[in-house]
């Protein structure tokens, strides 16, 4: 008698739990993974705003971000025209960064670094930074620097960086014959 | 201000009798200046002239063009209303004279121009709305940067922003809207012989506007927007649901692709969202991005920074970011789509179902059945994919 009860007990147990498995609406079965303590991880953004990156700037994030157990955030940041209202839709912009964000966010999950990316605008690549800024906090930013005032972020903007932004920041300068970038040919796939 | 003393007095809220019909407005839409917009207008007011109607010429700018001024030849033109403003003297459309004189069918030109301060309306299109709401059939001129939402787009496109705009649904109104098109390389070969514009302008308008790659855009910006305004009003009349419009509610919709893509917020949602931009790009689409949220759920601090930054994503791309709240998401989206017209749905790879969950219908075979004749694709994840060493 009373294993049968065990038994039904059990089975009964079984059952709801199913149940309860089918009729939870999908939104309340989140996987474990998605949901980071944002206490704990750590964020290194990885800011560009040109038509391709340093590949030695994205691997040293690679590096660190394994080291530290921490998420990379690559975040494009768009320029808009003094003649065009700060919340205007930027397409022609977009065409030639979403494919670099995609190719980051594909070679940093590839090495099973979590990535989670960002699009920042503002009247110039620092006005968008400092945005950013304001409304997210970062604990790290690796940026290259580059003499080619058309990549991005220039020397004043790495200093304004040094002396304003409240994070770690690596600024790596490449060695003059390093030219190996990331642009948007590292797309893998139809994009 | 002042206005010539001897013109009618004729009141201008002027409305229309009720067994009066609204005039009918035809609009010629163009690229840019010279495409030959005037040229048509003219062309089709004489045709409706010598087939017996009452045609006059309310306001026509002829930019010195020997062409277009022999075109208006024959059609009786009204005087311009001369107006000084700041000790300059201005030549503006005679509304009063227009509405006195009464024809059957105005000619107007340049839809989108302001006005002279002081004048009656600030914008021509208010004349315009005036003179149809008299009966008055009214043929007139626009060029597609003047529209009002694509006026930002444009200027991105062509560096170049114009000052002048008209709200769309001025055009949305208009029960004809004729594309005057021509290709770039032909305007540009008008414009350099001077049927555009006068010798001293052509260097000056070859270096700014009338650039190759503006004007291939342009041109594509105009031919979606006359392809968006048959699909919109085949949508209209098929609400209206007269006898004709059945007919078109059976046929299939030939333009206006509108891609919906399903998000939540995290981190991978982008890659969802960039996908489906780029295909609404190559598809010359709009994008919609709908997020089911389930009622009364709260989002953790993660999941409020990836709505924020869905939501900037969003907006830089152009596109639009719609929530509904509904337990049932197959429902939630049926909704949306129907609503929005959506012709094509991007969805990510779901995650794997749970005990009797593994029974339900999948989310994307459930939309295939719900939504016949709307594409339902699902987007890979690409990170797991061998990525080659590319430069």
């Amino acid at each position: 008698m009373t294993i049968a009860l065990v038994l039904i007990i059990a089975v009964v147990g079984v059952l709801a739990g199913i149940a309860a498995g089918y009729w939870l609406p999908p939104h309340g079965r989140r996987p474990a993974a998605r949901s980071s303590d944002a206490q704990s991880v750590r964020r290194i953004l990885l800011p560009f705003s040109g038509e391709a990156i340093s590949r030695r700037s994205l691997e040293a994030a690679v590096r660190l971000a394994r080291a530290e157990n921490a998420i990379i955030m690559p975040a494009f940041l768009a320029r808009v025209p003094m003649n065009l209202p700060l919340e205007t839709a930027l397409p022609v912009q977009c065409a030639r960064g979403m494919p670099l964000l995609e190719a980051i966010e594909q070679r940093v999950s590839s090495q099973g670094i979590p990535v989670d990316s960002r699009v920042g605008r503002g009247r110039s690549a620092r006005d968008a930074l400092r945005k950013l800024l304001d409304q997210e906090h970062f604990d790290r930013i690796i940026v290259s620097a580059d003499e080619d005032p058309r990549a991005g972020l220039g020397y004043d903007d790495l200093k304004w960086m040094l002396e304003r932004v409240p994070a770690e920041i690596l600024i790596l300068r490449t060695a003059p014959e390093d030219t190996r970038r990331i642009s948007a040919n590292a797309v893998s796939g139809h994009f | 201000m002042s206005q010539d003393p001897t013109a009618p007095e004729v009141p201008l809220a002027i409305t229309a009798p009720a067994d009066r019909r609204r005039g009918r407005l035809k609009v010629f839409l163009g690229m840019a200046a010279g495409v030959g917009k005037t040229f048509r207008m003219l062309l089709e007011g004489r045709a409706e002239q010598e087939a017996g109607h009452d045609v006059v010429i309310g306001l026509l700018e002829t930019h010195g063009r020997a062409e277009t001024a022999r075109a208006a030849e024959g059609l009786e033109t009204l005087p311009r209303l001369r107006v000084t403003y700041r000790h300059t003297v201005l030549e503006e459309m005679d509304l009063r004279a227009i509405l006195s004189r009464a024809p059957e069918l105005c000619l107007i030109d340049e839809l989108a121009h302001t006005n002279a301060p002081g004048s009656e309306h600030s914008k021509r299109y208010e004349d315009v709305e005036q003179i149809l709401a008299a009966g008055i059939d009214v043929l007139s001129t626009l060029n597609v940067q003047h529209l009002e939402s694509l006026n930002d787009h444009i200027t991105e496109l062509s560096g170049i922003r114009v000052r002048e705009t008209i709200p769309d649904a001025i055009l949305g109104r208009a029960e004809e809207v004729v594309l005057i098109d021509i290709t770039p390389e032909a305007l540009l070969e008008r414009l350099r012989s001077g049927q555009v514009y006068p010798a001293e302008r052509i260097d000056a308008a070859l270096n700014n506007f009338f650039k190759i790659e503006n004007l291939a855009a342009l041109r594509e910006v105009a031919l979606r927007q006359v392809a968006e305004e048959v699909g919109a009003k085949r949508l209209t009349t098929e609400l209206v649901g007269s006898r004709e419009e059945s007919l078109a509610a059976e046929a299939p919709h030939a333009v206006g692709e509108r891609l919906l893509a399903l998000v939540e917020p995290y981190p991978g949602a982008q890659r969802l969202v960039r996908r489906a931009w780029r295909s609404a790009q190559r598809l010359g689409a709009d994008l919609d991005l709908l997020w089911v949220r389930p009622p009364g759920r709260a989002l953790s601090e993660d999941e409020d920074r990836s709505l924020s930054a869905l939501r900037q994503l969003s907006a830089v791309l152009g596109a639009r970011m719609l929530e509904e709240e509904s337990d049932d998401i197959a429902a939630a989206v049926v909704e949306t789509a129907s609503r929005r017209g959506t012709t094509y749905i991007l969805i990510g790879r779901s995650r794997p179902a749970r005990g009797l969950a593994r029974l339900r219908v999948p989310l994307p075979q459930r939309l295939m059945e719900l939504l016949p004749g709307v594409d339902v694709r699902i987007v890979a994840d690409r990170s797991g994919r061998p990525n080659g060493e590319r430069p």
